[in-house]
């Protein structure tokens, strides 16, 4: 394979994780939180696409609608539960639930579904197109316009709508969204439900790009995505778009020419440099401001 | 007058501390009634307390004789009881124009157009500064943007808390008479202010905290004439 095979494909593996950092990132802005249930919430998306799809048959676009639903829903339901109590308490113990949530899905799905892997049909057919002597599969395509699709609109909608802005607002000073008469509760299950629905998604792509799926499919790259969220600035939209793009390119390049069995550390290794020069990860928000 | 803020009886605890003690006061149609004390007296707290932000343990708040006590921040906004909040608390992240679009978060889409044309002919500072992001805005700038935001959502009461805190005196002139405009336009105003001598001189009615405790009350004039207040707030 060729350099730009590694950089193609792994800027679909970075596109994954990239919409996974998205749901981190900006659950983080808003409720300045770690959901460190959020990978968990990618293998839920999976296993609801896997049954629908490769289990019951169902039209593969249904079928990513439903793990979307589903995975949004439980996203509403793990902040109501989970999180909202500890709205006013110490962040140490909102971390500490956010693990607990994460173990409790990843039982809970051990319990249904048990721990045999289950093979993932992917959501499109398995096949490669040729641009310019760069062979390049379906799903990688896929994952790449998928990704900068979902960029767009989240941009705009952050941007451009009332309920976006809103959300700026809330994860600036939630108590003057109180006096603007914005419902801070309302704003943060919606952030809530965005994350976890990009979650479904970016459970079926990268199921589909690697098909064996099991109740710790969500945790690597889970952590991953994490790690890009804060490699391009925690809290920062752009910066997780691109945080998720690099980290996959570096993966899929430490793979190629360094060495699979090492390659995490290597890119672990390249986030601990990132921070020791940039603090706040590439794109964070400069916190000066004028008093 | 018809009544439309009726404090009665508040009692406000931060943990132990015991920081409003028993306040009643309250505000009619069209008047400024101002609340002045010393730092720490308990004004912003009594202000946080009317907004829902914090909630008293006893007595009661009637906004238009409908109780306050169970209804969240966002809903006493949308009943028409704004504040701009002492230090500002302006979106530094946004522009002046989004900011203002925070404001009106209450209201339907189709009024903010004319709202902000509104605020932009009081304030026409902001107007020429729409698209700058408001964290780079200067103290008097901000301060303007946090009551043309609060004016957005169309207040039947405004509070202010200290909006001339840390304004060279020319701004602070300058509040002011945005102030008494509004006043004049029939707005009604709830003020709390430090400086009692401008919030006397503009105030038809205004009590004096200390501690946690209203210890005189009278309309502005009998205050500004009280030797009391004269020694302790005017610097006489
Ligand atoms: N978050 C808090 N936690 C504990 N005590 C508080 C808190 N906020 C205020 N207090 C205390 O409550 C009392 C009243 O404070 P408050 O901020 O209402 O005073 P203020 O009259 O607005 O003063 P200033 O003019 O300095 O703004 C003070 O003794 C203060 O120390
Ligand atoms: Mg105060």
């Amino acid at each position: 394979m060729s350099f730009l095979n590694y950089l193609v494909s792994g800027l679909s593996l970075g596109s994954v994780y990239a919409i996974i950092a998205l749901g981190y990132t900006m659950v983080y802005g808003i409720a300045k939180m770690l959901n460190f249930a959020h990978g968990d919430v990618i293998m839920v998306g999976a296993y609801i696409c896997f049954f629908a799809f490769t289990r019951y048959g169902l039209n593969p676009f249904l079928s990513v609608v439903l793990a979307m639903l589903v995975c949004t829903c439980l996203g509403i339901v793990i902040e109501k539960l989970a999180y909202k109590p500890l709205r006013a308490a110490p962040s140490l113990a909102v971390l500490i639930t956010a693990i607990g949530v994460s173990y409790l899905l990843q039982n809970l799905a051990l319990l249904f579904w048990s721990s045999n892997p289950k093979v993932f049909n992917p959501i499109i057919p398995n096949k490669s197109i040729n641009i310019g002597g760069l062979t390049v599969s379906y799903i990688t395509i896929l994952a790449i316009v998928v990704c900068v699709a979902i960029m767009i609109v989240l941009t705009t909608f952050i941007n451009k709508t009332k309920l976006g802005k809103a959300m700026r607002a809330v994860s600036e000073d939630k108590g003057a969204a109180q006096l603007m008469g914005i419902d801070v509760n309302t704003t943060i299950s919606v952030t809530f439900a965005i994350g976890s629905g990009l979650a479904a998604i970016a459970g079926v792509l990268l199921c589909s790009a690697y098909p064996n799926l099991t109740p710790t499919t969500g945790s690597m790259p889970g952590i991953k995505a994490f790690t890009a969220a804060v490699f391009g600035g925690i809290g920062s939209i752009p910066g997780a778009f691109l945080g998720g793009l690099l980290l996959g390119i570096i993966e899929n390049l430490a793979k190629a020419y360094i060495s699979t069995q090492i390659s995490d550390a290597i890119v672990f290794g390249v986030l601990i440099i990132v921070l020791l020069v940039k603090p706040a990860g590439l794109l964070g928000k400069p916190t000066r401001e004028k008093v | 007058m018809a009544q439309i803020l009726k404090v009665n009886d508040i009692n406000v605890y931060y943990g132990s501390i015991h920081a409003i003690k028993g306040i009643s006061f309250e505000v009619n149609e069209g008047e400024i009634v101002t609340l002045i004390g010393a730092n720490g007296a308990g004004k912003s707290t009594t202000l946080n307390t009317i907004s829902g932000l914090l909630r008293s343990k006893t007595g009661s708040i009637e906004f238009f004789g409908e109780s306050l006590a169970k209804v969240a921040p966002h809903k006493i906004v949308e009943r028409g009881l704004v504040m701009v909040p002492e230090g500002r608390r302006i979106f530094t992240q946004m522009t002046v124009e989004e900011n203002l679009e925070m404001g009106a978060y209450s209201q339907p889409n189709s009024g903010i157009k004319a709202s902000l044309e509104e605020v932009y002919e009081l304030f026409p500072r902001l107007k020429e500064r729409r698209t700058q992001i408001g964290g780079t805005l200067s103290g008097g700038e901000q301060q303007m943007l946090a009551m043309g935001r609060a004016l957005m959502a169309k207040p039947k009461l405004i509070m202010l808390d200290e909006p001339s805190m840390g304004l060279a005196p020319i701004l602070v002139d300058h509040i002011f008479d945005i102030i008494k405009s509004l006043h004049e336009n029939g707005a009604t105003i709830l003020l709390v202010e430090q400086n009692a001598q401008a919030a006397l001189s503009v105030a038809d009615r205004a009590y004096v905290l200390e501690t946690g405790k209203v210890v005189m009350s009278g309309t502005g004039k009998e205050l500004l004439a009280s030797d009391q207040i004269k020694k302790a707030y005017l610097g006489a």
